[in-house]
C-alpha cells in the first residue's frame, strides 16, 4: 500500500482515519496541535464527513468525544500534556463510565519543556485512571496504534491513552496505511445507566474496572508493540519505552548485545520484567519524561538488584533524553564535535515586530508607572514574551486563565489596582469563569483581553471568542460603562494609555479589549484567499 | 549510504522548506528518513533547528547524535556555529554569510566571520545577494539548498522534481524562480570549491 511521510502527530490522525473514526476533538497546544490541523486539512475526512472542529478548552473537547462514544462511534481527544490537567476530571471519570464507541485519549508530552510550563508525564494519569497505554516508538506504531486503538478501547470498555513525546510528535517519516474502516453506525450503551455515575451505579462501574485489570496486563503480554529482545550479554538488562527504544538502538548498529524489552503497551508486561530481571545482573530503563517505570521497579525501599536511570543519576533526572545520553548511561564513548564558540548568542523567541501586544504594553506600561511594579498577572500566548525586555511587563504566567483569578486574589490581599493581561482564546478556554467571580466579588481589578482574533502562539488557529467578547464581558455581568475597546496601534498610544489609566483608577472590575488581528495570521487569511 | 544533516536558522527564514524539499526528493528514490521540526515557540523569532536523516537502511533515531552530522546547513551565520557539536570531524558548514540580527547582543560581524573562516570544511557563501542578483530575493534559502546540493548524495534533478512538486501549485513563475536559486546556489559553492 502507499507510503506517506507523516509527522507523528499526523500519522496518529491519518491511522484515526483509517480507523474508523466519526469525530476528532481538541483544543490547540504543541506538540499535540498539527493532529487536528492534518484531519482538518484531510480530504478524506471532509468526505468522510468526520468532525473535526476545535473545542473551547481540553474538558469540553474530553467530553464531547465521550458524547460521541456514548453514541456509539469512534472519537478522539488531542491535547498537550497540561491540557490533561485540563481535561482531567472528565478524562477519570471516563474510566468509570466506560465507553461505548472507542475512545482514544491522546497526550502529547514536552520533556525539555520546549513549548510548555512544565514536562509532567501523563503515563501517571493512565496509571491513576487504570486504563490501558499506549507509547509509540516511531511514527507507523504512532499510525497503527491509533488505527487498532479503537478495537482495544472496545474490547476492555474503557478509553485507551495514547502518549507521545515532542520529538515524535514533530518528526516526519515514512508510513504504510492499513485498511481503512467504515465507521461505526452508532448505536446507545446496551445498559441505559452505564454512564450515570450515581455512587450505586459508580461503585459497580469502579468494581468492572478493577476486575479487569488482569486482562489489561494480559493484553500487554501478548501485545505485539511489547518485544522481548534477548541478548548474550546479561551484566544489563535494559527497559526502553516507547521512543528511548530508537535512542537506544541507534546506539547498536549491528545489534544489541543486551537483553531488551521494548515497552510500547502498558500496564507493564509482568512476565517480561519478571524474565529480565532474573536474567540480568543490573536493570537500566530508558523512558522520556518521568523515572516511572523506573520507580516501579525499584520500589520504595529500593533492596532489590541496581535498577538504573534518572533516579540514580546514570541519566539526568529532568529533560528529554537524546542518543549521546543514553550512549552514556552504557558507558559507550562518542566522539562530540567541537563546542560552539562563546560568541554565539541565546536568541530567545519575541513578539513579531508589528504585533499589537506590542502597543498593549507600551500603553499598560505607561499607565501603571503611578501605582508601581508588581501587579501584573498574565496568561499563556504570544503576549507572555512581554515578560522579556524590552518590555518587562509582566508578573506571572501558571496556566491558562490564572490571569485573571490571580489577580483577583492579589486585590483581595490589598494589591489594588491588579491587572490582568489575557489573550482571546485563553479568555474563552477559562477565563469567563474567573471573570464571573470577579464581577460577583466586585474585585478592583483591571482586565485587559489582548484580542489578536486568533490562537496566536500555537501557529493561528481559529480563536472561539471571534467577535464575542463584549457581548461576554456584558453578559458576566461587567458594567458596559467599564468595557473599553481600544486599537493597538502606535498612533493611538497616548489615547490608549489614558484609557487604560482611567480603567486602573475605576475601584472595580474593568475590561480593556485591545483588538487588532494578529500579522501572521492576517498574512495567512490573505494568502488563502488569494489562493480561492 | 547514509547522510546526517541539520538546518539551522531563525524562525521564519524557510528552514522547513529546505527540509520538505530534500526529504521529497530522498522518499521518491525510497530511501528511508527521518526528519525532526521545531514547532511551537521558537518559531516566534527563536533559534530553530530541524535534524534530518537518510539513508539506504533503517533509521532509528530522530535526533542525530553529537559528532554525527555529515553537514550543517545553516540559513544564518550564527546558527551554523550553534550546533558545531553536532558536526563529525569531518563533516561540512555550509552557510549564508548574511546575519539576521534580532538581539541586543549579535556578536561583530568580522568575529564572526573570522570563526567561520577557521572552520576546516565550510562553504560559506552570501545567498541573498546571489538571490536578489537572480532576481528573486525571497529564495535565499533555496540558493542554500543548492550549495549545499552537491554533498546530498542526491541528483539535483530529483532536487529539481521535488521543487516542481512543492511549488507547481503556485505558478510555473516561482518553479523556475526556484530552479534558477537551486543553480546558482549549486554553482557558487563549485566555485569555491575549485
Ligand atoms: C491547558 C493548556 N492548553 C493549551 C496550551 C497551549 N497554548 C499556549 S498559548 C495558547 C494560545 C493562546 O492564544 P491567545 O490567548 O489567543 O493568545 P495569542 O497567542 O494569540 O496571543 C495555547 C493554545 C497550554 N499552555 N495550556
Ligand atoms: S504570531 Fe501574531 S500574536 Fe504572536 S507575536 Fe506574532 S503577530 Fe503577535
Amino acid at each position: 500500500m502507499q507510503k506517506l511521510v507523516l509527522l507523528g502527530d499526523e500519522a496518529i490522525a491519518q491511522g484515526a482515519i483509517d480507523g474508523g473514526i466519526s469525530g476528532f476533538y481538541a483544543y490547540p497546544g504543541t506538540p499535540s496541535t498539527e493532529v487536528m490541523e492534518y484531519a482538518q486539512r484531510s480530504k478524506e475526512a471532509q468526505q468522510k464527513g468526520i468532525k473535526n472542529t476545535w473545542s473551547a478548552n481540553e474538558k469540553t473537547a474530553m467530553e464531547s468525544a465521550l458524547g460521541m462514544s456514548y453514541a456509539g462511534k469512534r472519537a478522539m481527544v488531542q491535547m498537550k500534556h497540561v491540557g490533561l490537567n485540563v481535561a482531567a476530571d472528565a478524562f477519570v471519570n471516563a474510566s468509570i463510565t466506560g465507553v461505548n464507541g472507542g475512545l482514544i485519549v491522546v497526550s502529547a508530552d514536552d520533556p525539555s519543556m520546549h513549548s510548555s510550563q512544565n514536562e509532567q508525564d501523563s503515563r501517571f494519569y493512565g496509571d491513576f485512571a487504570m486504563i490501558p497505554m499506549l507509547e509509540p516508538s516511531n511514527q507507523q506504531e504512532a499510525y497503527d496504534m491509533a488505527h487498532v486503538g479503537f478495537e482495544l478501547s472496545e474490547k476492555f470498555n474503557v478509553p485507551v491513552l495514547l502518549r507521545i513525546t515532542t520529538r515524535l510528535a514533530h518528526s516526519r517519516s515514512g508510513v504504510k496505511r492499513m485498511e481503512q474502516l467504515e465507521q461505526l453506525k452508532g448505536s446507545l450503551p446496551k445498559d441505559p445507566r452505564q454512564f450515570v455515575l450515581l455512587p450505586a451505579i459508580a461503585r459497580k462501574n469502579y468494581k468492572k474496572l478493577l476486575n479487569i485489570q488482569p486482562a489489561l496486563m494480559e493484553a500487554s503480554e501478548n501485545s505485539t508493540y511489547n518485544k522481548y529482545l534477548d541478548g548474550n550479554d546479561k551484566t544489563i538488562g535494559i527497559i526502553a519505552c516507547g521512543i528511548a527504544y530508537n535512542y537506544l538502538m541507534e546506539n547498536f548498529p549491528n545489534g544489541c548485545p543486551y537483553p531488551i524489552i521494548k515497552l510500547s503497551q502498558y500496564p507493564i508486561p509482568k512476565s517480561y520484567v519478571e524474565r529480565l530481571y532474573n536474567d540480568c545482573d543490573e536493570i537500566l530503563v530508558l523512558e522520556d519524561g518521568y523515572p516511572i517505570v523506573e520507580e516501579k521497579l525499584r520500589g520504595f525501599l529500593n533492596t532489590g538488584k541496581t535498577v538504573n536511570g534518572r533516579l540514580n543519576g546514570k541519566l539526568p533526572r529532568d529533560g528529554e533524553l537524546n542518543p549521546n545520553l543514553v550512549a552514556k548511561s552504557l558507558g559507550i564513548n562518542i566522539i562530540e564535535g567541537n563546542n560552539s564558540p562563546e560568541m554565539v548568542m541565546g536568541r530567545p523567541p519575541s513578539l513579531c515586530a508589528g504585533c499589537g501586544h506590542r502597543d498593549m504594553y507600551n500603553a499598560l506600561n505607561e499607565a501603571i508607572k503611578p501605582y508601581g511594579e508588581g501587579r501584573v498577572f498574565a496568561d499563556i500566548g504570544c503576549y507572555t514574551l512581554g515578560a522579556l525586555a524590552p518590555f518587562n511587563a509582566i508578573n506571572s504566567c501558571v496556566d491558562m486563565g490564572a490571569s485573571i483569578t490571580m489577580a483577583i486574589g492579589a486585590a483581595d490581599a490589598g494589591l489594588v489596582p491588579a491587572v490582568a493581561v489575557i489573550g482571546d482564546s485563553t479568555f474563552t478556554h477559562s477565563g469567563m469563569t474567573g471573570l464571573l467571580d470577579a464581577v460577583i466579588r466586585n474585585s478592583p481589578i483591571t482586565v485587559i483581553i489582548s484580542d489578536n482574533s486568533t490562537t496566536g502562539m500555537t501557529g493561528g488557529q481559529d480563536s472561539h471568542a471571534l467577535g464575542r467578547i463584549p457581548e461576554i464581558c456584558k453578559g458576566l455581568g461587567v458594567d458596559p460603562e467599564h468595557i473599553k475597546i481600544i486599537n493597538p496601534l502606535k498612533k493611538y498610544h497616548e489615547e490608549n494609555t489614558k484609557i487604560i489609566a482611567d480603567e486602573l483608577a475605576h475601584h472595580g472590575v474593568s475590561v480593556v479589549i485591545p483588538q487588532r488581528e494578529c500579522i501572521q495570521t492576517a498574512a495567512r487569511r490573505k494568502r488563502a484567499a488569494r489562493k480561492n | 549510504m547514509k547522510t546526517d544533516i541539520i538546518l539551522a536558522g531563525v524562525g521564519g527564514q524557510g528552514i522547513l522548506t529546505i527540509a520538505a524539499c530534500i526529504g521529497l526528493a530522498a522518499v521518491e528514490k525510497n530511501l528511508h528518513l527521518k526528519q525532526a521540526e521545531v514547532h511551537g515557540m521558537s518559531q516566534r523569532g527563536g533559534d530553530v533547528q530541524s535534524h534530518l536523516r537518510i539513508s539506504d537502511q533503517e533509521i532509528f533515531s530522530d535526533l542525530i547524535p553529537k559528532g554525527h552530522a555529515d553537514i550543517i546547513l545553516s540559513v544564518e551565520p550564527m546558527e551554523a556555529l550553534r550546533y558545531l557539536p553536532f558536526l563529525s570531524k569531518t563533516g561540512y558548514v555550509i552557510t549564508n554569510t548574511v546575519p539576521f540580527n534580532n538581539i541586543p547582543n549579535y556578536p561583530d560581524l568580522d568575529d564572526l566571520n573570522k570563526q567561520i573562516e577557521a572552520l576546516p570544511n565550510k562553504i560559506a557563501i552570501n545567498a541573498d545577494k546571489i538571490a536578489k542578483d537572480i532576481g528573486s530575493s525571497r529564495s535565499s534559502n533555496i540558493v542554500m539548498l543548492g550549495a549545499a546540493s552537491s554533498f546530498l548524495k542526491i541528483k539535483i534533478e530529483d532536487l529539481e522534481n521535488a521543487l516542481h512538486q512543492m511549488f507547481d501549485r503556485k505558478g510555473e513563475e516561482i518553479v523556475n524562480m526556484n530552479i534558477k536559486a537551486l543553480h546558482a546556489g549549486k554553482d557558487a559553492a563549485a566555485e569555491l570549491m575549485k
